[in-house]
């Protein structure tokens, strides 16, 4: 790793470096966790961008943090194909936290994030706080908050000392970033992880871009999500909870059993095991409310379900319940909110 | 071929989990321990692979408390040809990096070409100690795969990627992890359940492992903890043929729509 472009101004040294990892779209765009990530760090200090783009992007992904609120913003280029698993990522963060020396470093809560986090840990003997949900700082430095067991506690943690490496949930920050006219230093990778000793590294050998079908909002960070489950019998049923999330510009979940019964996408699910949610408005359709579900969406401000069952668990939290066919309510409501012009 | 996979006991999600509000330790006596469930598919990825291979063995590792060691028992019950469990008091709140240190300490002692855990606990939620682990051993990391294939030198697989999906592949020695998109283990049979009984189950402290537990490296503790007060049920209507039409007003009176 050698830095090409270095230009470093005057900066406020009083302020502590947050690094911020921030993931990069084959389109060159940034993924859509960078806003809270950014948001997150302008919380405890300087937020400073770190991105590996595709060849050619890095320069407008960078533009992009710096709309996200990053002040400074290392970027390198490289291809996915070919390349060593992980490894160039931890190679920019490397070279940024050597640059920076940071006193927190954030990277999403997803497989690419927690893999940079871990190396990261181990390479530089940092602590980690995981599954974070929130931060601040007290007196002694950065304090991470944690929602454990499905939301039925809330603790907060902080390193003993040194550097603190955070895993973000995403969609679980609110907090947002000024934008800023950052300063960009370019990194130049020296080849895929070549400092790496052959045999400790996986490589990847292909990569398959999704095919975006969706124009619906990201589950994520959505105010409104519709869920469907099980009870929506069939993948063609699930086009209920589909037509009622495009009716309310919602995001759409699912239960685990409706992406087990293969009605619906993995990266839909909701709960312990997929996304966790926090919108305005849950709208469960056919879903039992097992506690596995609930972990995932039981923080949503109002909860509404429709279950044929009286006893279906997901009634014990809900503020309105109705014990009915979904198939039966859903065009109801639908018909009903067109009349009413809403 | 040596197999390890990472077994980990977890308060049963289905049932009631609590925090201890002074210490911030898991409340053990609150709820019923079990294998984790996707500790479940990491097991069956090992065995169902120890099956058709010429010559395979699983161990079982497990780091944790007493009543670790009947969950090993059971999980031998499903396969597998021996078990370790690493019990020591200095382990009651172990950081994720202590952790990982313990693992890969352990792991070096029993020897490996493969390690198999879960992609992220039930109760931690990390899912960062396979890829922690891994770099403490030298070893290559392939987490979270969602597809999984072992040969007699490589370990390859699917995961999710920033915009797509990638096939991944390591040589071995390597950690991986799998997803719960990975098949539901197997019951064990009347059969295992007699066999797991007489495998050999070998315990270790932290001095077996020659880990400080105490060391002067940075650590992650706990400050607080605080119980969320549990959600209240609000109204519940049977649906008369108009429930549609009420869901509609009550969503446009509180402005969700
Ligand atoms: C470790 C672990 C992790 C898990 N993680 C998750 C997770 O992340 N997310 C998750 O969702 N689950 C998870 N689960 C699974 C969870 O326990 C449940 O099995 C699952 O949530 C059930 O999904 P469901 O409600 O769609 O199906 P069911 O429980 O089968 O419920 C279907 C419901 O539909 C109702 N119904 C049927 N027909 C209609 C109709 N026409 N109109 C209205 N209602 C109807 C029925 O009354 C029933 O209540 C996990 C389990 C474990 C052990």
């Amino acid at each position: 790793m050698t830095m090409v472009e270095q230009n470093t101004p005057e900066r406020n040294t009083s302020e502590p470096n947050i690094l911020v990892f921030l993931p990069v779209l084959p389109s060159g765009e940034l993924l859509g966790s960078a806003a809270e990530l950014l948001g997150a760090a302008s919380a405890l200090g300087t937020p400073v961008g770190v991105i590996l783009a595709p060849a050619g992007k890095g320069h407008a992904a960078a533009e992009a943090a710096g709309q996200c609120g990053a002040a400074r913003v290392f970027t390198a280029e490289h291809k996915v194909t070919g390349s060593l698993l992980t490894t160039p990522y931890l190679e920019v963060v490397a070279a940024a936290w050597e640059a920076t020396g940071p006193e927190a470093v954030l990277v999403p809560n997803d497989v690419d994030g927690r893999d940079i986090a871990a190396l990261l840990s181990v390479r530089t003997g940092s602590a980690i706080a995981s599954d974070v949900v929130g931060v601040h700082r007290d007196e002694e430095g950065v304090v991470a908050h944690h929602s454990v067991y499905g939301s039925g506690y809330t603790t907060e943690s902080a390193p003993t000392h040194g550097t603190l490496i955070i895993t973000l949930r995403e969609g679980a920050v609110d907090d947002r970033a000024p934008a800023a006219e950052p300063v960009v230093e370019t990194l130049e990778l020296n080849g895929a992880g070549l400092d790496e000793p052959p045999g400790t590294a996986a490589s990847i050998t292909e990569f398959t871009e999704s095919v975006e079908a969706s124009t619906r909002p990201d589950l994520r960070g959505a105010k409104t999500v519709v869920s469907g489950g099980r009870g929506l019998g069939s993948k063609e049923g699930f086009e209920l909870a589909g037509q009622l999330a495009d009716e309310l510009g919602a995001g759409l979940g699912a239960s685990r059993a409706a992406v087990d019964a293969g009605y619906a996408a993995h990266s839909l699910q909701v709960g312990q095991t997929g996304v966790t949610v926090t919108p305005d408005l849950y709208i469960a359709l056919g879903i039992s409310g097992a506690v596995q579900h609930q972990a995932g969406m039981q923080t949503a401000k109002t909860i509404v379900a429709v279950n044929k069952d009286p006893e279906a668990p997901i009634f014990d939290i809900a503020d309105f319940g109705i014990v009915g066919d979904a198939f039966e309510v859903v065009p109801q409501l639908i018909e009903t909110l067109r009349a009413k012009g809403q | 071929m040596k197999i390890v996979v990472l077994v980990k006991e977890v308060p049963d999600s289905y049932g009631e989990r609590k925090l201890n509000l002074t210490t911030g330790l898991a409340e053990r006596e609150a709820s019923e321990k079990v294998l984790d469930e996707i500790t479940g598919r990491a097991v069956e990825v090992a065995v169902s692979y120890a099956e058709s291979a010429q010559e395979a063995e699983v161990a079982l590792l497990a780091v944790g408390p007493a009543s670790a060691e009947a969950t090993l028992r059971k999980t031998l019950a499903m396969g597998g040809d021996s078990a370790h469990h690493v019990v020591d008091e200095g382990l009651a709140g172990a950081d994720l990096t202590l952790t990982a240190e313990v693992i890969a300490a352990a792991l070096e002692r029993i020897g490996f070409d493969l390690v198999i855990a879960g992609d992220v606990s039930s109760d931690g939620t990390g899912g960062l100690i396979p890829t922690m682990v891994a770099q403490r051993l030298g070893t290559a990391h392939a987490t979270s795969l969602d597809a999984v294939e072992i040969t007699d030198s490589a370990v390859a697989g699917e995961r999710a990627a920033y915009g797509g999906t990638v096939r991944v592949q390591a040589p071995l020695p390597a950690v991986v992890s799998v997803t719960e998109r990975l098949p539901d283990p197997r019951f064990p049979g009347f059969k295992g359940i007699m066999s797991a009984k007489k495998k050999p189950l070998e315990t270790y402290t932290l001095a077996d492992l020659g880990v400080e537990a105490e060391a002067d490296v940075p650590r992650s503790i706990m400050l607080s903890v605080s119980e969320t007060p549990a959600r209240m049920s609000g109204e519940k209507i049977t649906d008369d043929g108009d429930a549609g039409t009420r869901l509609a007003e009550y969503l446009i009176q509180r402005r969700l729509v």
